[in-house]
């Protein structure tokens, strides 16, 4: 079905979005094989955000941790400092082809919001962020920096106050004003055709991994892992091995304080099939479908729902999707720094925490990729909240 | 003849929005038979919701309100049985589409049937994606009631075509709330609508003064009153009740 990943997915929005999103969805559906298109794309790829990545190999982390030889993929090195680039260059690229003047985009800890603001200004689009006002609070250096960036950052006061109310904060905002106005969605979640345009985007990611491992060790890894929220790193990372039956497929999600308490965001684990967000997929939910609020330490992973086309792979067995708790993010976050002396996003010590934990159930001459989404600047701040340190910011 | 159509006969008609259980379900009870008092003809109940995406603040507010208050579908259903132990007026829900799948269709629908629930609104349900929602609804009576926005254009026919009970025309971009000015035109909209289907129509989305429902009324069937009504119960919880009865008759006065 149009729109579909098995009977996830699909377009549950408001009859005012409607002929909008049809139209974008004609646009992409043309775009994505235009060449002009593609060679602007890939020229902004290459040039700009400082594509291809690493594909870099973790000797130390291999050694220490004994199996599998590691590789991360370091997505942390784009410009702006995560995948979120791949997408927002994409998106805000249409954005110009489609004759809009205007970006509007929803960001949890800001990764998203400051990589939409940077190709805005790039591109010469107004751009407008909103953010949960908690998280304004937490990542005020982030609200900061989309200022700087030229991007006007509204703070979220209905509802959690988080992504989720960000989310729904952008989407009200796009059906008052949708003439001259783009939605950057920023993870493969929403009515068609954002999932799976998103992870279009994103799909750089594994394209490269796939020709870098193969040159490096001349096939192909046993493992790919990626941090799972809404879910575009991981689908970025899974898309091109999907076809390779060997390679088993890991996202991890947000187990926060444990999937046995209430504050987590592990929605496979935890979640119920739902439609909120414009798409059919898994949320977290109490027993009357009212959305439940979420947790997690990183704010990138605090969604209550995950992307459709996640929820198919969940199903058809082939994905598996993990829970890992703030504490093993924690632990994953300070043992990359001091083995490898790399910092981290909160979000991407999620997929590392799960490899520490199976690296040893392969043997030497295998490979698993991580795909290290983003970088810890960001949450160094945190981190030493979460360990009882007091630093002045 | 529905309950619904009855509603449409021979007037200009009056329809009013609180959400339920707001700011509790003996309260909505209490307010629904107080406009029905002041001559309203259909009234349209929200089941509250954790993340309306559809509504303004004003709603937004009252579907906290309701949610701290306990209330659930299941009171919502509780609620629409007291108002039938005395009264017929026509009652349509307003539901975003998650608490309905999670219920199921089946039970939902059934419930509604039970209890005495007329139609059904859903605004993250659009044209393309209500077939089996609609087929549902159907088996147990209740009108899935489709809704017509200001970008809908060519898209008009399809859905008047298959409409139920009346179609809701929002008047605005954006999501509910009082407006000072509506700048749609909607009598093309009323007109292209004509072109498919006599289906009542009534308008909805930023009314709130008589002047602007007499506007409305006169190039429509009805016209929809939600966040203006709901704004009262804000300000005096409670006691809304002669407000929200004055503030309808007022309304009602000028269709």
């Amino acid at each position: 079905m149009k729109g579909r990943f098995g009977e996830y997915g699909g377009q549950y929005i408001p009859e005012t979005l409607m002929n909008e999103i049809h139209a974008l969805e004609k646009a992409y559906e043309f775009y994505k094989n235009d060449d002009e298109f593609n060679k602007e794309f890939d020229k902004l790829l290459k040039e700009y955000a400082g594509r291809p990545s690493l594909l870099y190999y973790a000797e130390k982390m291999t050694r220490d941790l004994g199996g599998a030889k590691i590789y991360l993929k370091r997505e942390d090195l784009n410009h702006t400092g995560s995948h979120k680039i791949n997408n927002v260059l994409g998106q805000c690229l249409l954005t110009k082809k489609l004759g809009k003047t205007r970006v509007i985009a929803e960001t949890g800890a800001g990764q998203h919001g400051v990589a939409t603001a940077t190709a805005a200004a790039l591109l010469g689009l107004e751009c407008e962020i909103f953010m949960g006002k908690t998280d304004t609070e937490r990542q005020a250096l982030n609200v900061f920096r989309m200022e700087m960036l030229g991007a006007k950052v509204h703070a979220v006061t209905s509802g959690t106050m988080t992504l989720k109310d960000a989310v729904n904060e952008t989407m009200r905002e796009w059906t008052k004003r949708v003439h001259d106005t783009h939605y950057v969605l920023g993870s493969v979640v929403g009515p068609h055709p954002f999932p799976g345009m998103v992870g279009d985007f994103q799909s750089i990611i594994s394209k490269e991994a796939r020709e870098q491992i193969l040159e490096v060790e001349g096939k192909l890894p046993k493992a790919v892992i990626a941090c799972v929220g809404g879910g575009s790193n991981a689908v970025g990372m899974f898309r091109c091995f999907a076809d390779d039956k060997d390679v088993r497929l890991i996202g991890t999600e947000a187990a926060g304080k444990g999937i046995d308490t209430l504050e987590h965001a592990a929605t496979i684990a935890k979640g119920e099939k739902g439609i909120f967000h414009g798409m059919k997929t898994y949320f977290c939910q109490d027993e009357f479908g009212q959305i439940a609020e979420v947790y997690s330490i990183s704010a990138g992973l605090d969604y209550p729902g995950i992307g459709p086309e996640h929820a198919y792979l969940n199903d058809i067995g082939r994905a598996e999707y993990v829970p890992v708790t703030d504490e093993e993010a924690v632990g994953a976050f300070e043992y990359l720094a001091r083995t490898e002396g790399i910092i981290c996003a909160i979000e991407s010590a999620h997929a590392i925490a799960h490899l520490m934990k199976i690296a040893k159930e392969f043997d030497r001459s295998d490979s698993v990729i991580v795909c290290l989404s983003g970088r810890g600047d960001k949450d160094v701040s945190a981190i030493a909240n979460y360990r009882g340190v007091k630093i002045n910011e | 003849m529905s309950r619904i159509n009855n509603a449409f006969k021979n007037q200009k008609t009056f329809i009013g929005f609180i959400t339920g259980g707001d700011p509790g379900v003996d309260k909505s009870v209490e307010f629904i038979l107080e406009m029905e008092r002041a001559g309203a003809d259909i009234i349209e109940i929200g089941i509250p919701f954790s993340d309306p995406i559809a509504e303004g603040e004003v709603i937004q507010a009252a579907n906290i309100r309701a949610l701290n208050s306990g209330t659930t579908v299941h009171k919502i259903f509780g609620l629409v049985r007291k108002v039938r132990e005395k009264s017929e007026i026509p009652l349509v829900l307003l539901t975003y589409l998650n608490p309905v799948y999670h219920m199921g269709y089946q039970n939902f629908f059934e419930q509604c049937r039970s209890s005495g629930v007329d139609g059904i609104i859903i605004p993250d349900l659009p044209f393309e994606e209500s077939r089996e929602v609609g087929e549902v609804a159907e088996k147990y009576g209740v009108d899935l009631i489709s809704l017509i926005a200001p970008t809908s254009k060519e898209r008009i026919e399809m859905i008047s075509r298959e409409s139920r009970g009346f179609l809701y025309v929002v008047s605005s971009m954006g999501v509910t709330g009082v407006r000072s000015e509506i700048e749609t035109d909607i009598e093309t909209i009323v007109r292209e609508i004509r072109k498919t289907s006599d289906i009542p129509v009534a308008i909805g989305f930023g009314i709130s003064t008589q002047e602007q429902a007499a506007k409305f009324a006169s190039v429509a069937d009805g016209v929809i009153v939600g966040s203006a009504i709901v704004r009262i119960i804000a300000e005096h919880g409670e006691d809304a009740g002669q407000y929200i009865y004055e503030y309808v008759r007022g309304i009602k006065a000028v269709l």
